[in-house]
C-alpha cells in the first residue's frame, strides 16, 4: 500500500503553536494519569460472574442471550434460525468454525436443506456485499467481549467482512466464554498494545452492543434502522 | 447550513421558542428523561467524580500538545495510504472535499450525522460541485427532507418535531402512505436508505475521536449507519474539528465512556467503529481511498485564551439537557447549531460577537452545566468570562444598560443622588406597575420583564423602616 499525502500541515500547525505561544514540540510524553477508575470496573470478577453480567446486560440492550456448550451449539443455533424463519446466512470464512463445529455439523448441511449459505470470500469480491444484503442473518464470531456493557468486538480483514454483522435484518454473535473481558478498557489496551509492538491494526474494528436502534423520533426507543432490528448472542463455554 | 442558522435578531427568536408549546414541551420531556438516564449511568459507577477527573486531564493534556498529536496522527494515516488536508477555514475544507468529490466523479454521497460539517456547510458545497447529499442519521434525514430545517439540539438534532409533522413531511416528500407510529415511519427511512447507502459514490463521516497513535478514527452511533457510510461507498472523507483528538486508545476508552453515559445514559452506544486508513489489501468492504479533513475554523484562536477548556468539549450535551433556559427557549434561539450552555460559550467564540453577544446572556449562571459536564470544563464562569469580555474590551453592551449602569455608578456614589434615587423608585416605576410586580419594563429590563416577573421597588425604603423600628414605631 502506498503512502498517502499530507497537505499544509506546517502552516496549520505553526498557527497552532503561535496561539499557544510555544515552538513546535517534536516529542511528547503521555503523563501518568492521577486516578484510573476504569480498572475498577468488575475487577475481581470470575469469568463466571462476567458471565451473569454480560446476560444480565443483554436484557437492556434487546438482545437475547443463549448460554450453550461445544457439543449443543449447532443445535442451538438451529434453534435461533428457527426462531427467526431464517432462509439465508451470511458468515465469515472463520477457522473457528472448524473449532467449534460449525463445518460439518452445520454450514455445509444447511444448503441441502434448503437454507442459502454464504461464507466470505474475498476473491468473490462485490458477491460477498450482495450475499450479505439479502440474507436474513449474518453470523459472526467475537473477538473480544465486553461484560460491562454487552458489547462484541469484531477485528475485520479480508475473510471477515465488515457488512456481515451490518446488512442482514439479524444479527447472531457466537461469544466463546474465553473472549469474555470485564470491559471497553481490556480491549482498547490490547489494540494499543498492537500499535506499540508496531503491529498493523485491523483497519475496521467494531464495538457492537445489541441491534441499531434509533430515538429520534419524540425519543421513542426503535430498535432496527439501519443496520440488523434483531440480535442474539451465543455464548459458548469453550474452556 | 452554516453554524449561523437564521437571521431573526436574538430577541425574535426567543420569541418563537417561547410561543412554541409543542417544541418546549419536547423539550421539557426530553430533558427530563435524557437527564434521568444519565444520572442512572452515573450512579451505577459509583465513582463518576474520578471519571470526570481523567477525562479533564486527557483533554487537557491533549489540547496543550495538539500539534505533537496531530502531527503523529496524520503521519500514522498516511503510513496507512489514507490522505490527509489540514484546512485552516470552512473554504479550505469544502474545496478540497469538493476537489475529491469531483476527480471521483462522485454523484451520490451518503453522510453520517456530523456537527463540524454542518459548522462548514459542507452539504451546500457537495450540491455546488453536483452532488447530491443524504443524510442517513435518522434526525438529520427528517430534517434534510423538511427543506432542511435546522437541528435543534446535539444528539437528538430533531427534538423539536413532533411525530405527525414527520409523517407529513414523510408522505410529501416521499410519498409514505403509512402512520405516524415511530416504528413504521423508521422503517420507512430504513427501506429509502438501505439502496443509497448501497449505490453512494461517496460516505462522509465526522469524528468522534481520532487516535493519534495509529491513525484511527472512531465513530459513535446508535444506528450504524456511520459504519455502512464508511464500509460500502469506495471513497471516504471523514471531516474532524482539530480538537477532537485523543493520544491512544487507552484514552479512547474514557472518552466514549463518558460520552456515551453522558449524552445518552448509555455503558455504549449500538455502534462504535474504529477506522484506520482505507481497507486493507484484499479486504472487500471499506473505502479504497480515505481521506482525513481536520479543520480550525477558528478553534486555534481560543487556544492560549482564557476560553481553551471550551476546546475540551465531547459534544454529548449533557450541559444542554440540564440547562434551565434551553428548557425555556428551544434549541433554535441559540441561532447556531451549538445550543445550549456549550453553545453560549462556543458560538461568539468561532462565530464572533457581532452576531452571537446574546447568548452568554442566555444563562441563569446555576451552575448546572458544569456540574453535568463530563471534562469539567466550567461553563458558567466561561459565560461570566464572556460578558466580562463583552462589556468591559469590546464595549458591546447596549446603548440604554451602559447608560442605566453609568447612572447607577454615579447614583451609588453620592448619599444623596442615592437617597433622592431610593425615595423616588416606587414613583418612577409606577406606570410599569402592576399587583407588586413590573411589567414592560423600560430600557435594558424590557427583555426580562417580557418574560418573567420583576419585584416593584417597595413604597417604604428599608432605612425609613429600620428608623422607624428604632424608634419603637414597628
Amino acid at each position: 500500500m502506498g503512502k498517502g499525502q499530507v497537505y499544509n500541515r506546517e502552516s496549520f500547525l505553526n498557527t497552532v503553536v503561535a496561539k499557544l505561544g510555544r515552538e513546535r514540540k517534536t516529542n511528547v510524553s503521555k503523563p501518568v494519569w492521577t486516578t484510573t477508575p476504569q480498572f475498577e470496573v468488575l475487577k475481581d470478577a470470575s469469568q463466571d460472574e462476567l458471565v451473569d453480567v454480560l446476560k444480565k446486560h443483554c436484557e437492556v440492550i434487546h438482545t437475547q442471550f443463549i448460554e450453550t456448550n461445544l457439543e449443543k451449539l449447532t443445535q442451538t443455533i438451529r434453534n435461533v434460525f428457527e426462531q427467526y424463519e431464517v432462509g439465508s446466512i451470511v458468515t465469515w470464512k472463520d477457522e473457528r468454525h472448524r473449532e467449534f463445529g460449525l463445518d460439518e455439523g452445520l454450514l455445509t448441511q444447511l444448503p441441502n436443506e434448503g437454507t442459502s449459505v454464504h461464507i466470505w470470500d474475498p476473491a468473490l469480491k462485490e458477491k460477498n456485499i450482495q450475499a450479505a444484503e439479502k440474507a436474513d442473518v449474518g453470523i459472526t464470531f467475537s473477538d473480544i467481549t465486553l461484560a460491562e456493557s454487552g458489547t462484541v468486538v469484531l477485528f475485520s480483514n479480508e475473510n471477515k467482512g465488515r457488512s456481515v454483522s451490518l446488512l442482514p435484518k439479524t444479527y447472531i454473535a457466537i461469544v466463546p466464554k474465553s473472549t469474555l473481558v470485564p470491559r471497553m478498557t481490556q480491549a482498547t489496551s490490547i489494540i494499543s498494545k498492537q500499535v506499540q509492538a508496531g503491529e498493523k491494526i485491523s483497519s475496521c474494528i467494531d464495538f457492537i452492543t445489541g441491534p441499531s436502534n434509533s430515538a429520534d423520533i419524540e425519543l421513542n426507543l426503535i430498535v432496527g434502522v439501519h443496520g440488523p432490528i434483531k440480535a442474539t448472542y451465543i455464548l459458548v463455554n469453550d474452556k | 447550513m452554516a453554524m449561523k442558522i437564521g437571521e431573526d435578531k436574538f430577541f425574535e427568536r426567543v420569541d418563537k421558542g417561547v410561543q412554541n408549546t409543542f417544541m418546549r414541551n419536547a423539550v421539557v420531556s426530553a430533558q427530563e428523561r435524557m437527564q434521568g438516564k444519565r444520572l442512572a449511568a452515573v450512579e451505577e459507577l459509583g465513582n463518576w467524580e474520578e471519571w470526570r477527573k481523567l477525562g479533564e486531564e486527557i483533554r487537557t493534556h491533549t489540547l496543550e500538545n495538539i500539534d505533537y498529536y496531530l502531527e503523529q496522527l496524520s503521519e500514522n494515516v498516511t503510513k496507512r495510504g489514507g490522505h490527509v488536508f489540514f484546512a485552516s477555514t470552512k473554504e479550505e475544507a469544502n474545496e478540497y472535499i469538493s476537489k475529491v468529490a469531483k476527480e471521483k466523479r462522485a454523484k451520490k454521497v451518503v453522510k453520517s450525522k456530523s456537527m463540524v460539517t454542518e459548522e462548514i456547510n459542507l452539504n451546500a458545497a457537495l450540491e455546488k460541485a453536483g452532488c447530491e447529499v443524504i443524510e442517513t442519521d435518522l434526525g438529520e434525514y427528517i430534517l434534510q427532507l423538511d427543506d432542511h430545517d435546522p437541528p435543534s439540539h446535539i444528539v437528538v438534532p430533531a427534538l423539536h418535531k413532533n411525530k405527525e409533522q414527520i409523517r407529513d413531511t414523510f408522505k410529501e416528500k416521499r410519498g409514505y402512505d403509512k402512520s405516524e407510529i415511530p416504528e413504521e415511519l423508521a422503517l420507512f427511512a430504513r427501506e429509502q436508505l438501505r439502496q443509497e447507502f448501497l449505490s453512494a459514490d461517496l460516505g462522509i463521516t465526522g469524528c468522534n475521536f481520532a487516535v493519534a497513535e495509529s491513525g484511527s478514527i472512531s465513530l459513535v452511533t446508535n444506528e450504524g449507519n456511520a459504519g455502512l457510510v464508511t464500509a460500502l461507498p469506495k471513497t471516504q472523507i471523514t471531516v474532524m474539528g482539530m480538537e477532537r483528538i485523543v493520544p491512544t486508545w487507552e484514552e479512547l476508552d474514557i472518552l466514549v465512556s463518558l460520552l456515551c453515559r453522558s449524552s445518552v445514559g448509555q455503558k455504549l452506544t449500538s455502534y462504535i467503529t474504529g477506522l484506520t486508513g482505507p481497507k486493507d489489501e484484499g479486504d472487500v468492504d471499506g473505502p479504497e481511498e480515505f481521506h482525513l479533513v481536520i479543520v480550525d475554523n477558528g478553534r486555534s484562536n481560543i487556544l492560549g485564551t482564557e476560553f481553551q477548556s471550551a476546546l475540551n468539549c465531547i459534544r454529548c450535551a449533557a450541559c444542554v439537557n440540564v440547562c434551565p433556559v434551553y428548557r425555556h427557549i428551544g434549541g433554535h434561539s441559540y441561532g447556531s447549531i451549538y445550543a445550549g450552555p456549550i453553545g453560549a460559550v462556543l458560538t461568539p467564540l468561532l462565530g464572533g460577537y457581532e452576531d452571537y453577544k446574546e447568548l452568554p446572556y442566555a444563562s441563569s449562571l446555576c451552575a448546572a452545566c458544569t456540574d453535568a459536564c463530563p471534562v469539567k470544563i466550567p461553563l458558567h464562569e466561561l459565560l461570566i468570562k464572556h460578558r466580562r469580555k463583552i462589556v468591559e474590551d469590546e464595549k458591546k453592551s447596549p446603548f440604554a444598560e451602559k447608560l442605566a449602569m453609568k447612572g447607577y455608578q454615579l447614583a451609588a456614589s453620592s448619599p444623596s443622588l442615592y437617597k433622592a434615587g431610593t425615595k423616588s423608585a416606587s414613583t418612577v416605576m409606577a406606570p410599569f406597575t402592576q399587583s407588586n410586580s413590573i411589567q414592560k419594563g423600560p430600557g435594558p429590563m424590557k427583555p426580562w420583564t417580557d418574560v418573567r416577573d420583576f419585584p416593584a421597588p417597595n413604597k417604604e425604603r428599608f432605612r425609613d423602616w429600620y428608623k422607624k423600628r428604632e424608634k419603637g414605631e414597628e
